[in-house]
């Protein structure tokens, strides 16, 4: 069944087109939305796409990192200056996924996709939307609990601010096949360190809920400690809390909840996968 | 539907083809420009076998809607050859018994030639991630593998 494909020179362009059509869609690097459209999808009947150089832009020299909504998992992989977002990229898909797949669209994979979100959640990223009526910026968490209703904006760019240190970031995903697979669970945890205790940790999660999540009890728990076992153990025991993951062909909701203890006490124990 | 206008570089040469709005580039080479060297497999961008090339880059040519190719050069499977001569990769996946049933290897071949146009001297690692994105059904990828390596090697003797 076609579609309409409408392409923009700008993205407050497609954004007002967004808004006013009933049934667009807009079109990243395409590994979502063709797919949806192979499928025979007919909850979209437009396609909107924007051919401005501008958002492949990465703005990464300072403390504060800027990427584009349209920059590549592969141009990420070729950022010096993105070092720490470098296992994330890897992780997800193969070469081909990763010269097309956007940063913008990582944001709208549906579970168990979508780990490059877990790291910037992790990060305490901002999300810039583009909608008719003008940008606006919010922090990922909110975005992601209204994203599916994000319907007529369009996301520009995503920003954080450098990880404390590399240490200090860690990012886990775990597959059933290497070096390709989707997650049974990602997990990346920003966890600075002040005089050898925890502070301000920040713990997300992939494949645990609908969109990534923060585990926000583990996140507590672990505030003030110090990362050996003893300091830990509060955290691990609490991992779980607040997911919800689903049952799919990678693995089922009760497996997913029982190993996210165990996976998150071997990332913050800095343990072999 | 109206269709639109599509132009693209294809193995080296211009080609003007109509697409339906949301074909597919891998519908625009097969049934437009009539090279079946591409696959269809899964649709999904979960096979591999519609592996392409575009500006030298490996893109899966299901999920990519056919007016991102306008101006950019695309590459296939079929453009490998030269004449009657394979290229080197061709000839080591036959001498190898890197294809069974065949349905994978246009995706393979072109994923290893992403790989190896980047980086001539790629470790057995490289070659098997470059290739992680490309399902192969029938040799368990081992012979596969050996294959690119063996490009690998006899370039560098060449070299020497």
């Amino acid at each position: 069944m076609p579609v309409n494909v409408k392409t923009f020179a700008t993205v407050p362009e497609a954004a007002s087109a967004l808004s006013s059509e009933h049934g667009a869609r807009y079109i990243g690097g395409g590994t979502l939305v063709m797919r949806a459209v192979n499928e025979g999808d007919l909850s979209f009947s437009t396609i909107v796409r924007v051919k401005d150089r501008s958002l492949s832009n990465i703005r990464a020299s300072g403390g504060r990192i800027t990427i584009g909504a349209g920059v590549t998992l592969a141009q990420i992989l070729r950022e010096r200056d993105l070092a720490f977002l470098h296992a994330v990229a890897r992780s997800i898909g193969g070469p081909a996924v990763r010269n097309m797949g956007t940063v913008g669209g990582n944001l709208f994979a549906p579970a168990p996709f979508g780990d490059l979100g877990v790291a910037l959640l992790a990060l305490d990223t901002t999300v810039s939307m583009q909608g008719g009526y003008g940008v606006r910026e919010m922090p990922i968490e909110e975005f992601f609990a209204g994203r599916d209703r994000a319907a007529g904006s369009v996301v520009i760019s995503v920003s954080c601010e450098r990880p404390a240190s590399a240490e200090a970031f860690r990012y886990r995903k775990i597959s059933r096949v290497r070096p390709k697979g989707a997650s049974v669970i990602s997990l990346a945890v920003h966890i600075p360190n002040v005089s050898g205790r925890v502070s301000g940790a920040r713990i997300a999660y992939g494949a645990m809920a609908p969109t990534a999540i923060r585990a926000k009890s583990a996140e507590r728990a672990l505030e003030g400690r110090m990362l050996d076992e003893a300091g830990v153990a509060a955290a691990i025991a609490v991992a779980a809390e607040g997911t919800s993951p689903a049952t799919d062909a990678i693995a089922s909701t009760w497996y997913r909840r029982e190993v996210a203890g165990i996976h998150l006490r071997r990332v913050l124990l800095g343990q072999h996968a | 539907m109206a269709k639109t206008a599509l132009q693209f570089r294809h193995n080296d040469h211009e080609v003007a083809v109509f697409v339906e709005g949301g074909d597919s580039l891998l519908v625009a080479l097969r049934d437009g420009v009539g090279d079946h060297s591409p696959k269809f497999g899964c649709g999904q961008g979960g096979c591999g076998a519609c592996t392409v090339l575009i500006d030298g880059e490996a893109h899966l040519s299901c999920v990519t809607l056919a007016e991102m190719a306008e101006g950019r050069s695309i590459e296939t499977a079929d453009g490998l050859k030269t004449g009657p001569a394979l290229h080197p990769l061709q000839t080591a996946f036959m001498e190898h018994f890197a294809a069974q049933c065949g349905y994978c290897t246009p995706g393979m071949l072109m994923a290893a030639k992403a790989l190896l146009d980047h980086n001539p001297q790629p470790s057995r690692q490289d070659v098997v991630e470059a290739i992680a994105g490309n399902i192969c059904r029938c040799t368990g990828y081992e012979p596969i593998i050996n294959a690119i390596l063996s490009v690998v090697t006899r370039s560098s003797a060449a070299r020497a």
